[in-house]
């Protein structure tokens, strides 16, 4: 009764050391990988298993004995005989360096980890200077290729500019862009194949960017959200929690998870429902599904909403506080609970 | 090399159809059959652009040129199959000249495909509602299951026939018995063995009769044979053909309950509505996918108000008639299911289907990982039994063909964002969303003097509606196109025509002929469709 097929034969082992300890893998195996059935943890910010690695972010570098530079582990395969140093003196001055950086020209108080990556490589970023003040709205996106103005000594230069809320789906936080290209794979040929956008500019000025840096409803994003799910920053975000953060009201330990499928087509994606005080608040898909590995469509992604239209609903789990938040979906729902039947063009 | 026949799958199956642009972009060649130049067609090696319903023609001259061009699996053939001899026959008239004719598709183009499609190592073919709405619909599906059969590209890992199912559990009713002929696990209610089975499950008697098809209930309910509807989870009101015609006969229904998570249309004109819970996050349950994967949906949210999970909602009704099935959760309810169809669930239990992420039918017991394909059989040896027959199809056209009164061709479809009626998916604001339009080529936009946004009147022999124009290059001349997505501003299924396939009960939702006539004097508009229509995104 059993078909699985084998569709790859299998791999031949390779031996090599990490950090003085020997280790087999098979062949092809990154050495982040190998590193891992070790239990060393190596810092990543543009790498994810779904995506093609494209070895912008520097952070996962490692040093492989007799090798001029360091190397990405998470692109790096395995060699016979290999030797890597995950926790050398180069190694931990290079990733202080990419790190304080990271954290001197942007935002990353929504990215998880980095706080005791900071802390464990000594980096201190405030010895760049200040902040300098956020640029105007479009400011970044108007630079000129190839024109460099020269930096301002008095402060550390950042990609500090104002959130763009163009639509009621997600919002895009460029200050908080590291440009590790996630988005952009996951839009282009990786998963979405829509191509919406792209890497504009050179150098500092470069940044993520529509065509012609239009508006998102304007651009041709459709909204599948593939973009939000690799994003390690939260530069990319909910418009639901992107709210609720404006509020005060995003507290992630009062929030639960359940997995479930789509309610629309026949594919059976895996819907991963992150839901506080009863309502759905963000929606993911596991990365290891492999269905979805971790993509959505627009209905999957967004088109929960109509379960929250139906009028007034119970508060979820625990302390719902008096006179608290009230639940959203009260306001659509309406009276005669048809309001799911008409609006929105 | 995957064909897509009649499947828009980048809009209405975008995750599936990730997969397939990783085989495209790893080499596979991706043949789309349809007559729109859709997002889908925008991606493939080639686009067979096929005058509507004239699928069948397509397919057997494929099979034809197959067959004279020496491609033909004979020995798979041979091995496996029935009635070959009778299908050659019946495809020998159908040559590369007739074909073009018919469809409209190059002779030389069909001819390639054909080549194509037999020299592939593996292929696929991936069908939805443009092979299924139509009168013919089930030749439809069995005429690509002939092409199939002459390559042998079925029962292999890689090569089949694969339609894609539009929603989440269509697959799962059917496998549940919520079809008029079946219990369970396909056992057909004719079967005595099986109906003694279930009599001796449930303590009840059976009887020994097919039920109907929601077409044939809307025709029993004009002979005013059915008098009392429950209706569960469908808004007929809204989703059938011929709109007026199917709402009268709701409204002329001595008793309808409607059990829906909103006050649809139809549950409007019920006599009694039970609100019922999202069973994707608001219950525990099972859902079965395109692919025949047994998932497990789970509860996230607490129901609003008086709603009621849909078990409680049916074993309370069924005590109140006098059945006390006590108070079963999903979990007892899907363990009888896998004690009652063993051969298809007994080795799903609740914590395999969370171990392994779901389970492919059949999965007979708790050792079985599920099954990635089927009809395997087919390529043993001695073959596994019954052989795969050839069906006899003959190219039938709509039922209604354009004519000088009615000369364009409607038919209907989805869009990316939104489902159906729109009664879910108008629940988000979609930045995507432009609302109902009536789709149409260029040279007939210009034929008729009607520019992008401009307002048009839609007229079939069942109905009349107006809708804004908009140009659409993806349309060939003499073809339209509208969605059914908001029919509470543009009832498109006043136009549709209910000339079902007989055998699985669907409308023909894809063909039917229309006038297309510029509305020049406002007052000719509904107001509502007027103030709907000043968005000024139509304007761009």
């Amino acid at each position: 009764m059993t078909h699985l097929v084998e569709i790859a034969r299998p791999k031949r082992t390779v031996e090599l050391t990490i950090d003085g300890q020997t280790v087999r893998v098979p062949e092809g195996t990154t050495i982040l990988d190998a590193c891992k059935t070790l239990g060393t943890n190596i810092p990543t910010l543009c790498y994810l298993e779904t995506l093609h690695p494209v070895n912008v972010c520097r952070v996962c570098v490692v040093e492989v004995q007799n090798a001029r530079v360091l190397v990405p582990a998470c692109s790096r395969t395995v060699e016979p005989d290999m030797v890597v140093s995950t926790d050398s003196e180069r190694v931990r001055h290079s990733r202080k360096m990419v790190l304080e950086f990271l954290a001197s020209s942007v935002d990353l108080s929504t990215t998880p980890d980095v706080d005791g990556w900071l802390a464990s490589y000594d980096c201190k970023p405030e010895r760049y200077g200040p902040p300098a003040p956020d640029e105007a709205a479009g400011e970044r996106d108007a630079l000129p290729t190839g024109h460099h103005a020269p930096p301002n000594a008095e402060y550390a230069a950042t990609v500090g500019q104002p959130v763009k809320v163009d639509n009621d789906l997600y919002v895009r936080d460029y200050g908080k862009c590291i440009l590790c290209y996630k988005c952009v794979e996951g839009c282009g040929t990786d998963y979405q194949n829509t191509f919406a956008i792209a890497v504009a500019g050179r150098g500092f000025d470069a940044r993520i960017s529509t065509e012609f840096a239009v508006e998102l409803p304007k651009s041709a994003c459709v909204y599948c959200g593939n973009c939000i799910a690799v994003c390690p920053t939260g530069a990319l975000m909910f418009k639901s929690e992107f709210d609720r953060r404006e509020a005060g009201t995003w507290d992630e330990s009062k929030q639960t998870q359940v997995s479930t499928i789509c309610p629309y087509c026949g594919v059976g994606c895996t819907l991963e429902l992150h839901v506080q005080d009863n309502e759905i608040v963000r929606v993911t898909s596991p990365l290891d599904h492999d269905i979805t590995r971790g993509n959505l469509c627009i209905k999957g992604r967004f088109g929960w909403r109509f379960v929250q239209n139906r009028g007034p609903r119970p508060m979820g789990g625990g302390n719902g506080q008096a006179g608290g938040s009230a639940p959203r979906g009260g306001e659509a729902g309406g009276a005669g609970g048809n309001g799911a039947g008409d609006g929105h063009g | 090399m995957i064909f897509l026949w009649g499947a828009n799958a980048r809009e209405n199956h975008p995750i599936f159809f990730h997969h397939v642009l990783k085989g495209v972009h790893h080499g596979t060649r991706l043949y789309v059959v349809d007559p729109r130049r859709t997002s889908s067609a925008q991606w493939a090696d080639v686009w067979l652009g096929l005058n509507v319903g004239s699928d069948i023609a397509l397919a057997n001259a494929m099979a034809r040129e197959i067959i004279h061009a020496d491609l033909a699996n004979t020995a798979f053939i041979e091995h496996s199959t029935t009635d070959f001899e009778a299908y050659r026959d019946l495809v020998e008239p159908y040559t590369l000249e007739l074909a073009q004719r018919i469809t409209g598709v190059p002779a030389e183009v069909i001819r390639e495909a054909a080549h194509a499609y037999a020299r592939a190592d593996r292929a696929i073919i991936c069908w939805t509602l443009g092979i299924t709405e139509h009168h013919n619909a089930t030749d439809n599906v069995l005429a690509l299951i002939n092409l199939a059969l002459v390559t042998g590209h079925v029962g292999r890992y890689g090569s089949g026939l694969n339609p894609l199912r539009g929603q989440n559990n269509v697959q799962g009713g059917g496998d549940m018995g919520a079809i008029p002929n079946k219990f369970v696990g396909f056992q057909d209610v004719l079967d005595p063995e099986a109906r003694s089975r279930f009599e001796r499950a449930w303590n009840v008697t059976l009887q020994p009769n097919y039920g109907w098809t929601v077409t044939e209930m809307l025709q029993a309910m004009d002979r005013g044979e059915l008098t009392s509807l429950y209706c569960i989870g469908e808004n007929p009101a809204q989703s059938e053909a011929d709109q007026h015609h199917a709402e009268k006969l709701l409204r002329d229904l001595d008793h309808l309950v409607v059990q829906d998570i909103f006050l649809t249309k139809t549950a409007e004109l019920a006599h009694v509505v039970l609100p019922a819970t999202a069973s994707w996050c608001e219950a525990e349950g099972t859902v079965t996918n395109s692919e025949r994967r047994v998932q497990r949906v789970r509860k996230a949210l607490e129901p609003p108000g008086d709603a009621r999970d849909e078990l409680w909602i049916i074993s309370e009704i069924a005590r109140r008639l006098g059945h006390d099935w006590g108070s079963p959760n999903a979990e007892e309810v899907w363990n009888e299911v896998r004690a009652l169809a063993p051969d298809m669930f007994a080795g799903m239990t609740y914590r395999r289907l969370e171990e392994l992420d779901g389970i492919q039918w059949p999965c007979p017991d708790e050792h079985d990982p599920g099954a990635q394909f089927l009809h395997a059989r087919l390529w043993a040896d001695p073959v596994g039994l019954p052989k795969a027959a050839f069906s006899l199809t003959e190219y039938d056209p709509p039922v209604e063909m354009p004519d000088d009164e009615y000369p364009f061709t409607l038919t209907t479809g989805r869009r990316l964002d939104s489902y159906n009626t729109g009664v879910q998916t108008a629940g988000y604001t979609s930045p995507l969303r432009r609302g109902e339009t009536l789709d149409i080529a260029p040279e007939d936009a210009n034929r008729l003097d009607v520019r992008d946004g401009d307002l048009v009147r839609i007229t079939s022999r069942r109905g009349s509606i107006v809708a804004p124009a908009r140009i659409d290059t993806s349309l060939r001349a003499g073809l339209v196109f509208m969605t059914f997505h908001f029919q509470d501003q543009v009832r498109v299924n006043l136009l549709t025509i209910d000339a079902t396939d007989p055998r699985s009960g669907t409308a023909e939702f894809k063909a039917c002929a229309v006038r297309v006539e510029p509305v020049r004097a406002p007052d000719d508009v509904p107001a509502r469709a007027l103030h709907r229509y000043s968005d000024p995104v139509l304007g761009d």
